[in-house]
């Protein structure tokens, strides 16, 4: 009986607040970024000159336990994907933007929001406001690049099983492997 | 158990975990994925409306995100709690204009770093809404999924972004 309340109160819960749960989360994200060096600029310069692999640890443990959990609980019925659609002038030019902002600005916009919370003034007084900017000039561009540059070379919300026409497993799997490989080498060669 | 919230670094193996079982939550719970760019530009344009009037949530790019605080808003908020908790509870808070790598290279003058990171920012954010996500979105929440767009982007990420660090702190400082 108390048992059943609980539950009854939990998936209330899990109904009418988003935003608290949005929160929640959030709280959770910033203080394991935090724990793991992700808010500090030196780290992020440091994978980015190749001579600290954290941040690159950090998403590839992240990107391992996430893919695993998500597609056994897809194979359940748990939850959906949800994918983003995409193309090369979208992802292949937008993400060599980002990563030539992401180098002089030594945060991205989830760990920018963590070095704020641990006193980074620079993230604070330059990025945050530039981030600002550089969302308002692009929304200002967007009705010319959206059926422009932004459709060249589409392909949809493609995932890569669903790319090679087979099982997911068949992906995860060696997905798997090559993370941990990957993984076991960087410390091996003690980096 | 407890003096784990005190210590100032965790093991990036404990982090990531944690960081993956936060993603399952989030479909489980809010059937979303984790990402963060896209509130910084809602913020942008809600800016914008203030200053310059209601006509600024008609621009297209707004239509479709919409000005609103949503749950992704929230989450970007309660980033900056967390980690303000963590570093309070670690003694790794502090005040900076100026981090060390950056130090070294070019000095300790605040106005540099903040006029470089100024520049940073709008180009990172100007890539994030073109790349339409971020590294948390592509690089975390969409590569684990398999999304061809995120593996992509992320690797576009990282690509650009060693290509520039290398520019700046090998050639340029070097």
């Amino acid at each position: 009986m108390v048992k059943k309340n609980i539950y009854k109160n939990l998936s209330g819960h899990l109904k009418w607040s988003p935003l608290a749960w949005g929160l929640i989360f959030g709280v959770i994200f910033g203080f394991l970024l935090q724990k793991g060096g992700a808010t500090n600029y030196n780290v992020i310069l440091g994978q980015l000159l190749l001579t600290d692999f954290t941040v690159l640890k950090i998403m590839l443990t992240a990107v391992l336990t996430g893919m695993i959990g998500i597609y056994a609980m897809k194979s359940l019925g748990w939850v959906e994907l949800h994918v983003k659609a995409g193309s090369w002038g979208m992802n292949g030019i937008g993400g060599l933007l980002f990563g030539i902002g992401f180098a002089l600005l030594g945060y991205c916009p989830g760990t920018i929001a963590g070095a704020i919370g641990n006193g980074y003034l620079d993230a604070l007084v330059g990025g945050l406001i530039g981030i600002w900017i550089g969302s308002g000039i692009f929304a200002a561009l967007y009705p010319k690049l959206r059926t422009g540059i932004l459709r060249k070379g589409e392909f949809g919300d493609m995932t890569l099983p669903r790319l090679i026409k087979t099982n997911d497993w068949v992906v995860v799997v060696p997905v798997a492997v090559l993370i941990l490989s990957l993984l076991v080498w960087l410390e091996s060669a003690g980096l | 158990m407890l003096e784990a919230f005190s210590q100032v670094r965790w093991s990036p193996y404990v982090v990531g975990v944690g960081i993956g079982v936060l993603s399952w939550l989030s479909f489980l719970i809010l059937k979303k994925q984790l990402g963060c760019s896209t509130s910084f530009a809602k913020t942008s344009g809600m800016i914008e409306k203030l200053l310059r009037g209601p006509d600024v949530a008609l621009k297209p790019y707004y239509q479709k995100i919409k000005l609103d605080i949503d749950w992704q808003w929230m989450l970007v908020l309660g980033i900056v709690f967390g980690s303000l908790a963590s570093a309070l509870l670690s003694g790794d808070f502090r005040f900076q204009w100026v981090p060390g790598i950056w130090l070294s290279a070019f000095g300790h003058t605040p106005v540099w770093r903040v006029l470089v990171a100024l520049v940073g920012g709008i180009i990172i954010g100007f890539g994030a809404r073109w790349a339409d996500g971020c590294t948390s979105g592509h690089g975390i929440s969409g590569a684990l999924q398999l999304a061809v767009s995120s593996w992509i982007s992320a690797i576009a990420f990282f690509v650009g972004g060693i290509l520039m660090a290398h520019i700046i702190f090998r050639l340029i400082a070097g």
